[in-house]
């Protein structure tokens, strides 16, 4: 079949003109199916978007009002179709193309076109109500699951819905957070380099790798080792008694124990002393309690982090920043703009919606992320964020606190402008909205009154 | 095991970031018949902007990619 379709594009081509030797090569460089020869694969076999032009004209054969695949692309592109849409009529119009007449793809366009027009929103419509309604209602499917988690192996993540008022509050600091943490290609292939840079990261302190104990006979700290520990941790003695060193007490190394004495041989020292060798980091990034390597989900190795620090993650050889993500927002706000966390509540939503099997359009939950992030930082949908800006007094006082939002409006003699949909409602009128957002307008008012 | 600086402009979440030219912001307005401080903002300490180096006052074109519509236009003022 194949190559059937690849002999066809051959002869086609000889017979436009063009030499054996070169219509073989073009037929070569990119599939042949009828499906996939345009502009895309075109350019990914290397030919200029000049030739490619003239090669879409010439694999069509000559006859009077066939639709060949350079009028598909031509007359598609020139639609106001956004660019989605665009390429799906493209491959739709190019698997019929051969029962298309040039009358027949116009009217396609046509009411293509129309359909488009018709599927968008009216002016006025009320888009945030009905976004607050696709993500209410899933949301009461959701509570009934409230408080499962599922996880990749042994780390948990809050996930349902829990997670959306978490994301939607705009907290500083998730109660689960965690990483996703992607790979070069040569650590992405090779599950014992990636577990390397697992313990890079996973931070390690002096407690996880020997036994601290006090002594009150010698007034000192006694550190004794696990070699095992040290080794499946890839950390070297020398590197331990260098962090010792550097707390600048009297240390006494021995082949298997490090005493520590304290300097002013008081008890309460020697306490606070323990905790604080205890708790130092030996290796790996402060928060990232830990690391595990799981197949990712186009086969490749990576990390999936408990804690989470973007930053210093950035720092680490091995790792592929540009596709390393954390469900931490305030962070990704912070380290990578307002866009990306923009993004990235569009992506942790939609994620926890579909995991929950709920079936939300993204355009309800792009809105939100909209609305969060509208003046460069991300605010809360709440009384600290969105609806406690609101310029309406009435609406304010209408959705929390009542008192101290009418008491504080009063103080400083604010005006209702009576613009929105709660306070109109409030005091009885007809809302601006849909058909009460327009007015009776006479056409050559003028003339009619003369 | 540390590596060199990394431009966050790369990462897959942040998007195609452009200062626009003042003649094509006054189009866009015109076009959207809005002023300056209806768009949303985008705050000078934002991360992107420092790197690309823009001033308050500026507009900045944002490529967005779109579940829905494959990529389209946004728009931002730079505001302290």
């Amino acid at each position: 079949m194949v190559s059937e379709e690849r002999e066809k594009i051959v002869r086609d081509l000889i017979s436009s003109g063009v030499e054996r030797a070169i219509a073989k090569e073009i037929a070569r460089d990119f599939r042949v199916t009828e499906l996939s020869v345009g502009r895309d694969a075109l350019s990914a076999a290397g030919i200029a978007d000049e030739y490619a032009e003239d090669i879409l004209c010439m694999l069509g054969i000559e006859v009077a009002g066939e639709v060949k695949p350079c009028d598909i692309e031509i007359q598609v592109n020139g639609t106001p179709l956004p660019e989605k849409l665009k390429s799906e009529l493209k491959s739709k119009l190019r698997v019929v193309r051969r029962m298309l007449t040039r009358d027949k793809l116009n009217s396609i366009l046509k009411r293509v076109i129309a359909e488009y027009e018709d599927a968008r929103v009216d002016p006025r419509e009320a888009v945030g109500v009905v976004a607050a309604q696709s993500i209410g209602e899933p949301g009461t499917q959701m509570t009934l699951r409230t408080f499962h988690y599922a996880g990749v192996g042994a780390i948990y993540i809050t996930l349902g819905l829990p997670r959306i008022i978490e994301i939607v509050d705009a907290r500083k600091k998730p109660s689960t957070p965690a990483m996703k943490v992607r790979l070069q290609p040569e650590y992405a292939s090779d599950r014992h380099k990636a577990e390397i840079l697992a313990m890079e990261i996973e931070e390690t302190h002096i407690k996880d790798i020997g036994k601290v104990e006090s002594s009150a006979d010698d007034m000192c700290i006694l550190l004794s080792l696990n070699n095992r520990e040290l080794e499946k941790r890839r950390i070297t003695k020398e590197e331990v008694e260098e962090k010792i060193k550097s707390l600048d007490m009297p240390v006494d190394i021995k082949e298997d124990k490090i005493k520590i004495y304290t300097k002013n041989n008081s008890y309460h020292e020697l306490l606070r002393l323990e905790e604080r060798i205890s708790n130092m980091l030996v290796k790996g990034i402060e928060g990232i309690k830990r690391a595990i390597v799981r197949k990712g989900p186009e086969g490749e190795y990576m990390l999936y982090t408990e804690g989470s620090a973007l930053k210093k993650v950035a720092k680490i050889e091995g790792v592929d920043f540009n596709r390393t993500t954390t469900n931490n927002i305030a962070e990704i706000a912070e380290v990578l703009g307002i866009e990306a966390a923009r993004n990235a509540i569009i992506d942790e939503m939609m994620s926890t919606l579909e995991e929950q099997g709920l079936d939300v359009d993204a355009r309800h939950v792009t809105l939100i992320a909209d609305a969060m992030t509208v003046d460069g930082e991300v605010k809360q949908i709440g009384r600290h964020g969105l609806a406690g800006e609101k310029t309406s007094v009435l609406s304010r006082a209408a959705f929390e606190v009542t008192v101290d939002n009418l008491l504080e409006a009063a103080i400083h003699g604010e005006v209702d402008e009576l613009k929105g949909v709660t306070e109109n409602v409030i005091v009885g009128q007809p809302i601006r909205l849909g058909t009460g957002a327009v007015e009776l307008v006479a056409k050559n008012y003028g003339e009619l009154m003369r | 095991m540390k590596k060199g600086k990394v431009s966050i402009l790369e990462h897959e979440l942040v998007p195609l970031h452009k200062v626009m030219p003042e003649q094509e912001v006054t189009e866009l307005l015109k076009r959207y018949k809005i002023k300056k401080e209806q768009l949303p903002k985008i705050k000078t300490s934002d991360p992107v902007i420092k790197e690309i180096k823009a001033k308050e006052g500026d507009v900045v074109e944002i490529t967005r990619n779109s579940r829905t519509a494959g990529k389209f236009l946004s728009y931002r003022l730079v505001t302290k």
